[in-house]
């Protein structure tokens, strides 16, 4: 890997400042704008950016993060797989401390369940191999991004023939969130930064159509630092001119039409299905989910785990904070109960959750609330 | 019959007893010959000292003069091997550490071994080698010890605890209690690279990666340090949770508020590499060769100069201050020039998911 361009270039402190300086001398006014991916929002608490950027543009915090969007009755339903004796239950790091209706996976573990945190969907392939005794159960979670290798577990799983592996599946997708969002009467949302990832994949013309319809501006936007000020520059200028485009401010990643071989991949698993979003509700083809021809590694399917009655906190403010509607400062239970240690929703749970992005790195600016 | 080199079960038979010289079964830990071959054998001749050769169930130490330091650390570490160390070099030098980090020159270790039965003893004796190597170099000695074997699947190999005692020098007080507001912050180099390695030498990185646990006694370091920097404030080895954790932790027993540069912060770029693809933050990343030292401004140069003169301290470098605002609150400087929190630690540390 090589260090010097994100050391030297992308995270340095005069071009950073440069380019803020740049959007600075073209402001009229103020903007909202939202990043819609959770990895841009803890990068941009991470670095502080936030505190660099002119007072006038206002950053709100998308729902892309798959951890905080998942639906408590998909965690439930983990929650109860796992528990099962045969089962071997694998998951990225970052689901086993969401809360559930009354506990999480950590704590499943801990009373004796066979959770694995795995680093890749291929891992728990390679688990089910190893263990033909045992039902090994990947939950598939997350966004565009997610999907080709989720989807590449599947067909690795079929053409090993294994009998013992399944995916607990929760596919969501950007850009229906974006319609949810946009169509809100409550919206403030003026113009998007896209999530450089989801673009790595999908590419970013499906976002035209959005933008047309809804007169808002947008730009495929990377990670770094220098990359979010750059995706910010890009839209405040459109704004400020009033051109509703979608552009790329992340060009040495994501070409338009994505990456086909990824897309080909998730073509031949997964089919658009309804989604529930944690926090948002339903919203229609939203996700995807398994084509019928994979039903067998269907883990819903393979568990009898439809009758989940779930239970969520009614102090969790986290559907606006996921629409962008409130910031987590403006929640009563910032801090105190709600804390990464404790928490009472999911985006106090991954570090690409907004709630846990301010307490860990803003929490200064609310002394005075935590008394 | 063609073969008859096996008795068969037919007609008087007497096996004689199989010798279990190759892996550790659980009558070495019963109290009886096994156990006395065994420590006589295996431990002795790595662990040898004048208190453990008499045989007796404690040790008598001379008198040193100043206040006594005892410290114990228990050492779980999966791989038992690892690049740049192994347990028992873990063993030895996180006691050494703590007790070093006081000010105290340590010099005695005891150390209890949970052995699991079908332990290879080839690899006891190679951790027994390592610890006494890091022994050798930390100046101490081994006065006591006891072993136990429990049933395989009761433990991940072997598990070691070991104690520490040290004499503090009267008058000297370095403890988290003392960091001054003004005080300059110093590390004795890049951080992350034990918690790397141990993940990297798991399989769990997805990628190979060169990095070398940084594993060594500190002891000879600090003294150069406290030679150069005698009021020093506070010293800890940033071991479980990083350099932001126990930052954090000696912010809070002081009640000072804390200041770090982000860029003056030494990281290995394989560490960083790493950090970058897995989503882990290097502050938060296990050390067990480092120090960090509080230091009041008069000496913060003398301090830093006498870590560059020892071979752990090469890299060693001023990377914040202490303040006066925001007790109990750690911030760093980010790259860009931003202010933000550190925090501790929030449990485990997870991958992030994209």
């Amino acid at each position: 890997m090589d260090l010097s361009l994100l050391n030297q270039t992308l995270r340095d402190e005069s071009q950073v400042k440069a380019e803020i300086e740049k959007i600075r001398r073209i402001l009229t006014r103020r903007w909202v704008l939202m990043e819609i991916c959770g990895g841009q929002t803890h990068a941009i608490m991470q670095s502080g950016l936030d505190q660099l950027l002119p007072p006038e543009i206002e950053l709100v915090h998308g729902p892309g993060c798959p951890v905080c969007v998942t639906p408590l009755e998909l965690i439930d339903k983990a929650l109860a797989i796992a528990a099962r004796p045969e089962v071997i239950f694998c998951s990225f790091g970052d689901m086993l401390r969401v809360p559930g209706s009354n506990r999480d996976l950590f704590a499943l573990r801990a009373s004796g369940a066979d959770v694995r945190v795995v680093y890749s969907p291929l891992d728990a392939v390679k688990i089910a191999q190893q263990n033909p005794d045992r039902q090994v159960v990947f939950f598939a979670i997350g966004f565009e991004t997610t999907a080709p290798p989720n989807a590449m577990s599947v067909l690795q799983a079929k053409r090993l023939g294994l009998k013992n592996y399944s995916v607990l599946v929760s596919q969501v997708l950007v850009p229906p969130a974006m319609h949810a969002i946009l169509s809100s009467p409550h919206n403030r949302v003026e113009g998007f930064l896209l999530a450089g990832h989801v673009c790595t994949v999908m590419g970013y013309q499906d976002y035209l159509p959005i933008a047309e319809q809804y007169r808002v501006p947008m730009a495929v936007t990377g990670f770094e630092p220098l990359d979010l000020v750059r995706g910010i520059f890009t839209v405040v200028k459109l704004l400020e001119n009033n051109q509703v485009r979608v552009e790329n401010a992340y060009a040495r990643v994501v070409k338009p039409e994505g990456n086909p071989a990824a897309q080909a991949i998730i073509q031949k698993v997964f089919q658009p299905v309804d989604r529930n979003w944690r926090g948002i509700g339903r919203i229609p083809l939203s996700g995807w989910g398994l084509r019928p021809e994979f039903a067998e590694f269907d883990a819903e399917l393979r568990f009898d785990v439809a009758a989940i009655q779930t239970h969520e906190s009614p102090l969790c403010i986290a559907g606006q904070i996921l629409q962008g509607l409130k910031k987590p400062l403006d929640c009563p239970a910032f801090a105190d109960p709600c804390t990464p240690q404790n928490p009472l929703g999911a985006p106090m749970v991954s570090a690409e959750g907004a709630c846990a992005a301010y307490y860990r790195f803003a929490r200064s600016s609310t002394l005075s609330k935590e008394g | 019959m063609a073969d008859n080199s096996f008795p068969t079960m037919e007609g008087p038979f007497c096996p004689l007893p199989l010798k279990h010289d190759e892996q550790i079964i659980l009558g070495h830990g019963s109290g009886g010959r096994l156990t006395h071959n065994l420590i006589k054998e295996i431990f002795l001749p790595y662990l040898s000292s004048p208190a453990l050769q008499s045989g007796d169930d404690f040790a008598r130490l001379t008198e040193a003069s100043g206040e006594l330091i005892v410290s114990t650390d228990c050492h779980i570490v999966s791989p038992l091997f690892f690049p740049g160390g192994d347990i028992g070099r873990l063993a030895v030098c996180g006691t050494v550490n703590d007790i070093a980090v006081s000010g105290a020159q340590p010099l005695y270790l005891t150390t209890g071994f949970i052995l699991e039965e079908g332990l290879p003893v080839q690899t006891l004796v190679r951790i027994l080698e390592s610890m006494r190597l890091a022994a050798q170099e930390a100046g101490v000695q081994f006065v006591a010890g006891d072993t136990k074997v429990v049933e395989k699947g009761k433990a991940d190999g072997l598990f070691i605890t070991t104690t520490g005692i040290g004499f503090l020098p009267k008058g000297r007080i370095i403890n988290g209690h003392q960091a001054q507001p003004g005080d300059v912050i110093l590390v004795s180099g890049s951080i992350g690279d034990h918690g790397i390695a141990v993940l990297a030498e798991r399989g769990e990185l997805g990628f190979s990666a060169k990095i070398q646990s940084d594993v060594a006694p500190l002891n000879g370091l600090i003294q150069d340090l406290l030679t150069a920097a005698p009021h020093t404030h506070v010293l800890r080895d940033p071991t479980r949770g990083g350099l932001a954790t126990t930052l954090n932790e000696i912010a809070a027993q002081s009640q000072v508020g804390m200041i770090l540069y982000e860029n003056k912060i030494p990281i290995n770029p394989a560490v960083q590499a790493a950090c970058e693809m897995l989503g882990f933050d290097p502050l938060y990343i296990a050390n067990e060769g480092k120090i960090i030292a509080i230091v009041p401004p008069q000496e913060a140069e003398a301090a830093l100069n006498a870590m560059h003169h020892h071979p752990y301290g090469k890299l060693a470098s001023r990377i914040g201050e202490v303040t006066r605002n925001e007790p109990g609150r750690v911030l760093l400087k980010t790259n860009i020039g931003a202010t933000r929190i550190l925090d501790m630690l929030a449990g485990e540390i997870l991958p992030r998911i994209c």
